[in-house]
């Protein structure tokens, strides 16, 4: 068998070792619940909110919306955080240290946080879909929402690769942070879009977090509720390009970046990042 | 037969500091060298350019007959590195990640070499196998260390590097480590390439001992040859009466026969001492960072020949 081919089949096996181990971490199961409560809170809140110009229950809105941002800060955040934490603990210089190794973490990650994504968003979704209406359900739903994700996973897992490789310390991810929040508070997640300022609108849909809150819609909204976004439609074509466009540019940019990053491991660099680590602890 | 690790005029320059200044050495199938040196001398520079973990500014490294800087995953099989692990993997049991990390060598595999290493008899090997099911980060500091070198050997390597590798051992653990790199070198005919601050520990496992000063090697040698380079003196104390002597002589045993013949049942405490490697560390060393290595080594050895002919008395 092809080495490189043995090594992508250890990533998976990697990938499914580590998403079993989140099962059993208190921490890891806690990022699965707490961003369904939070979402389930948030609903109850608005149960008797409409969205603006319909009679349409603004909680059934959100919750597709939230969705979308879910798969963002996986693919982004989750993926960027571990790549810097992982650089700093040495586990990336393991696997420079073995065959095939990097193809293998790479793999493994990403099946990884693809698996965690999946499983944070079923964990949200189930219990939303049972208490509360306005949802509209069919076979299409299920089918727009599996395109939605996976697209989005693509778009977003190398960019979170890249964004990873640039910071080195895991104090520094506020950076990364900072400007997510205030794009999802601009994508229209949790308040319509269309009632933002023109140039905001414009913002918001360069980037993807817009465009997955929307998919997500698309998929368990009833068509109606198309009339409210921009344009008065569901925009798949549009959707398809940008998060295709983004899928490109990263897996364009993630090769590169991660072999520069990749070439500057050594064992002196991982003990001088613990040294410095340990310091800021005592 | 070719050398396992051939190193000629290696130097490493970072803006306008060199850390490497032209090191040059070899080491041969199964043959353990221990690299000594102060603290910023080159150690880790030179086993990271070694590891293919570094890009030299100059000079021609070979390891297994290939540029490190442009090892394939074919040669990266065969080369093992130990590493200081921290926290990383902690949520992985010892068993579990030994089994991951070695499927990556399996394709490496050769009739003369099987890979991996199976990991039951490795992680007896390393005396893990009470916490064979245990999670990584529960395991204690030395219990982690074996951990690391059962990883740095899970795909057989030919040849190992290891960075200090018995740091924060106790001493049941360090001689234990001992053990285990006597097996590998002697069984498996793996070379190994360690550094260590620890005299006693290099003398125990290293068949050639190369000391860096300064981005230069001031010494390659057996323990013996080096402690002979310095001195070919030994030193004779003992106790007579209320006094404690010391005598230097290159004829150890003659002069104690003599001694006894004179003094008889007067003489206690009797003491022979060779020049041990730590002399000889710290006479190459300190000679190097006042000037040269050379003239150290001759100083050294006057200053010992000045006392011999003459018994002196220690004051107490």
């Amino acid at each position: 068998m092809n080495p490189w081919f043995s090594g992508v089949r250890a990533g998976f096996a990697r990938g499914r070792i580590e998403l079993r181990q989140t099962f059993t971490t208190a921490q890891d199961l806690w990022t699965y619940l707490f961003p369904a409560l939070l979402i389930l809170v948030v609903m109850m809140f608005m149960r008797h909110a409409t969205v603006p110009g319909t009679g349409f229950s603004l909680s059934a809105r959100t919750l597709p919306s939230a969705l979308g941002m879910s798969v963002a800060f996986g693919g982004l955040v989750t993926l960027a955080s571990t790549l810097i934490v992982e650089r700093e603990d040495g586990t990336l210089l393991r696997a420079k240290a073995t065959p095939n190794g990097m193809v293998g973490y790479l793999v493994g990650k990403i099946v990884l946080v693809s698996g965690m994504t999946v499983i944070g968003l079923a964990v949200q979704v189930l219990p939303a879909l049972f208490l509360f209406d306005g949802f509209d359900l069919s076979l299409g739903s299920w089918l727009t929402l599996t395109w939605v994700v996976a697209l989005g996973l693509v778009a977003t897992l190398p960019l979170g690769a890249v964004i990873g490789s640039l910071f080195s310390n895991p104090r520094n991810m506020g950076i990364v942070m900072l400007p997510t929040m205030g794009l999802v508070a601009a994508s229209g997640i949790f308040y319509p879009i269309t009632n933002f300022p023109a140039w905001l609108q414009g913002l918001a849909q360069v980037f993807p977090i817009y465009w997955l809150g929307l998919g997500m819609r698309s998929a368990l909204l009833p068509p109606e509720l198309a009339t409210v976004e921009i344009g008065g439609s569901w925009r798949h074509l549009e959707t398809v390009g940008v998060l295709g466009a983004w899928a490109v540019l990263g897996l364009v940019l993630a090769p590169i970046v991660l072999r520069r990053m990749a070439r500057r491991e050594s064992g002196s660099n991982v003990a001088a990042r613990r040294e410095k680590a340990l310091q800021r602890v005592t | 037969m070719t050398a396992v690790l051939d190193v000629r005029g290696l130097r490493m320059r970072y803006g306008s500091t060199d850390v490497l200044a032209g090191v040059s050495f070899t080491a041969g199938r199964g043959e353990v060298v221990a690299l000594l040196g102060p603290n910023g001398a080159g150690k880790t520079t030179t086993i990271e350019v070694l590891e293919g973990f570094r890009v030299r500014s100059a000079g021609e490294v070979r390891v297994l007959d290939a540029d490190p800087a442009h090892g394939d995953e074919r040669w990266r099989a065969r080369v093992g590195v130990v590493l200081q692990s921290w926290r990383d993997h902690g949520k992985w049991r010892v068993r579990e990640l030994l089994a991951h990390l070695g499927s990556y060598y399996a394709p490496y595999s050769t009739p003369h070499t099987q890979r991996p290493w199976n990991v039951d008899e490795l992680i007896e090997a390393v005396g893990l196998t009470d916490h064979a099911d245990k999670r990584i980060s529960r395991l204690s500091g030395g219990q982690r260390r074996r951990l690391d070198v059962a990883v740095g050997i899970v795909g057989r390597p030919e040849v190992l590097f290891l960075d200090e590798p018995t740091a924060g051992f106790d001493p049941a653990a360090r001689r234990e480590f001992h053990d285990l790199v006597h097996r590998l070198s002697d069984l498996d005919d793996t070379t190994i390439l360690l550094t260590t601050h620890d005299l006693d520990e290099a003398e125990k496992l290293a068949d050639r001992i190369l000391i860096l000063a300064a981005g230069r090697i001031i010494a390659d040698g057996s323990p013996d040859e080096l402690a002979r380079r310095v001195s070919t003196e030994a030193e004779v104390r003992w106790s007579q009466g209320d006094g404690r002597f010391v005598h230097a002589t290159a004829d150890a045993t003659r002069f104690v026969r003599d001694l006894f013949q004179e003094h008889g049942d007067a003489i206690a405490d009797l003491e022979v001492r060779r020049a041990s490697l730590e002399d000889t560390y710290m006479a190459l060393v300190h000679g190097h960072e006042s000037g040269q290595a050379s003239t150290a080594v001759k100083a050294f050895g006057e200053r010992v020949s000045r006392s011999s002919g003459s018994s002196v008395e220690v004051v107490r």
